[in-house]
């Protein structure tokens, strides 16, 4: 037992704000590269569409976001259900720091998207099943981080949000499936990917490096502000080395 | 108190907020009357085309009711909250749950079941025939009360926050969008001849999924907002 390392002791904020520090630079490098060589491939070495064009290259942003909305609010949810369960102040501080990425995502979803259809479609909005239930978590992204502003007490903000994050998360699928028994216009196969071996293979190898490095930058910008939510919330920034040099230096003053 | 069952305690507070009700009438007319107005408003914006109103009728009812049911929302925890009869009912011993639902169905048979007996002659008004507007009370039957559990969420988590009005819009809102499409689309496919039994049959599934998960959210917003 003695050589096991103790991962618990990560779920404490003073113990995980160093180990975050040191995290952050990883997760971003990497996610530059990935992102870098993704766009590389999506913009210069995949084929042209012979039916869109050059505007389909937009699905290496497009469809990587909105992959992310829908994972990180999955992920914002279980963080969620594990502080309600577990009353660990962590798991609150990880939700709220997942929640403006995740709607920054879901936005960044719906305006590629738009911009991808106004040159395909002939408009920039279509009611479709996907695009609405994309505004909708969008909405729902919204109230988590509504509820929470306008809350003052943190411990009270952190739990109502919980609650409705989990609610939202029961809800999505019956949006999903509502919406699109109710408009069924949208094709699946739109982004077409049957025109030839090679070209499916350097497209959807683009489209997993985007998908990746997405969720390498989610990670570190999620990392990034669950420190800044502990410094605000706990207001005694000893834990980081460098601050605690600055508090002893002006102590000595 | 103690020695009661909880049926007692469910029929216990149905009976005190219904009371409640009936001696502020206003409370429960505002609402009814917010619908009439609502709807009156589309034709006069949209055109008196008898045609158009027929297509939009649906819609415009459903999106009126999910508004009225909207504003009484504040007055299913607020004033409980306010005087501290919500913090007795934490206390007693019947589960938090139960009586969130007994709360709920105060809620529905006030702001809720207006609605559904003043729709056929609301529907009128959009020229909806004999069949539509059956099919639009049965939808109205079964998806008001949905909208009353989910909303009742929404009202607990925002007891006592600032802004708390505008704020329950926006959380219970998309919520609702099923129940919307679901409700609209009886009453639009019954008048296409079709026929509405596909969509009330998941209306119905909708309000027994939201009886079954609804309370528990509930009563723990309710918790938490007590704490």
């Amino acid at each position: 037992m003695s050589t096991d390392i103790n991962w618990l002791k990560y779920s404490s904020p003073q113990a995980f704000y160093p180990l975050a520090g040191s995290l952050i630079p990883w997760f971003a490098c990497m996610a530059v590269a990935l992102m870098g060589v993704g766009l590389y491939i999506g913009f210069f070495i995949a084929p042209t569409d012979f039916q869109q064009g050059e505007a389909y290259r937009i699905i290496f942003v497009h469809v990587p976001a909105a992959w992310m909305s829908m994972f990180l609010y999955v992920v914002m949810a279980v963080w969620a259900g594990i502080g309600m369960g577990l009353n660990a102040r962590l798991s609150f501080m990880m939700a709220q720091a997942i929640a403006p990425t995740g709607a920054m995502f879901t936005f960044l979803a719906l305006l590629t998207g738009a911009m991808w259809g106004k040159p395909t479609w002939g408009a920039w909005w279509v009611w479709d099943a996907r695009l609405t239930s994309e505004l909708i978590l969008l909405f729902q992204y919204a109230g988590v981080m509504l509820l929470r502003t306008s809350i003052d007490d943190v411990r009270r903000a952190d739990r109502a949000s919980a609650v409705f994050a989990l609610v939202g998360v029961v809800n999505v699928p019956i949006i999903y499936f509502s919406v699109q028994w109710w408009n069924t216009l949208h094709q699946g196969a739109s982004v077409s990917m049957a025109a030839g071996s090679k070209m499916v293979s350097t497209m959807l190898t683009a489209m997993l490096l985007m998908t990746l490095a997405f969720w390498l930058y989610s990670i570190a910008v999620i990392l990034a502000r669950v420190r800044c939510v502990m410094v605000e919330r706990e207001s005694l920034p000893l834990w980081d080395e460098k601050a605690a040099v600055i508090q002893e230096t002006v102590g000595a003053r | 108190m103690s020695g009661a069952s909880m049926w007692e305690a469910i029929g216990g507070i149905v009976r005190r907020d219904l009371l409640l009700a009936m001696r502020r009438r206003s409370d429960a007319a505002m609402s009814v009357f917010f619908l009439v107005i609502v709807v009156s408003l589309f034709p006069l914006g949209v055109g008196p085309e008898p045609a158009v109103l027929r297509t939009i009728g649906p819609g415009v009812l459903w999106v009126a009711a999910l508004l009225a049911c909207l504003l009484s929302l504040g007055r299913v925890f607020t004033a409980d909250y306010l005087d501290g009869v919500l913090e007795q009912m934490v206390l007693i011993p019947q589960p938090l749950a139960v009586l969130v639902v007994a709360k709920v169905l105060g809620h529905w048979l006030i702001s809720g079941l207006p609605v559904v007996l003043l729709s056929p002659l609301l529907g009128l008004q959009f020229g909806l025939s004999g069949e539509s507007l059956g099919v639009l009370v049965m939808s109205l039957l079964l998806g008001t009360p949905t909208l009353s559990m989910i909303g009742a969420i929404g009202a607990a988590l925002v007891l006592g926050v600032r802004g708390s009005g505008l704020l329950v819009a926006l959380l219970v809102l998309p919520l609702y969008v099923p129940i919307l499409i679901f409700g609209a689309g009886a009453v639009t496919s019954s008048m296409a001849g079709i026929g509405g039994e596909a969509n009330l049959s998941l209306l119905g599934a909708c309000l027994v999924l939201s009886l079954f998960l609804a309370p528990w959210a509930t009563a723990a917003a309710v918790r938490i907002a007590l704490e």
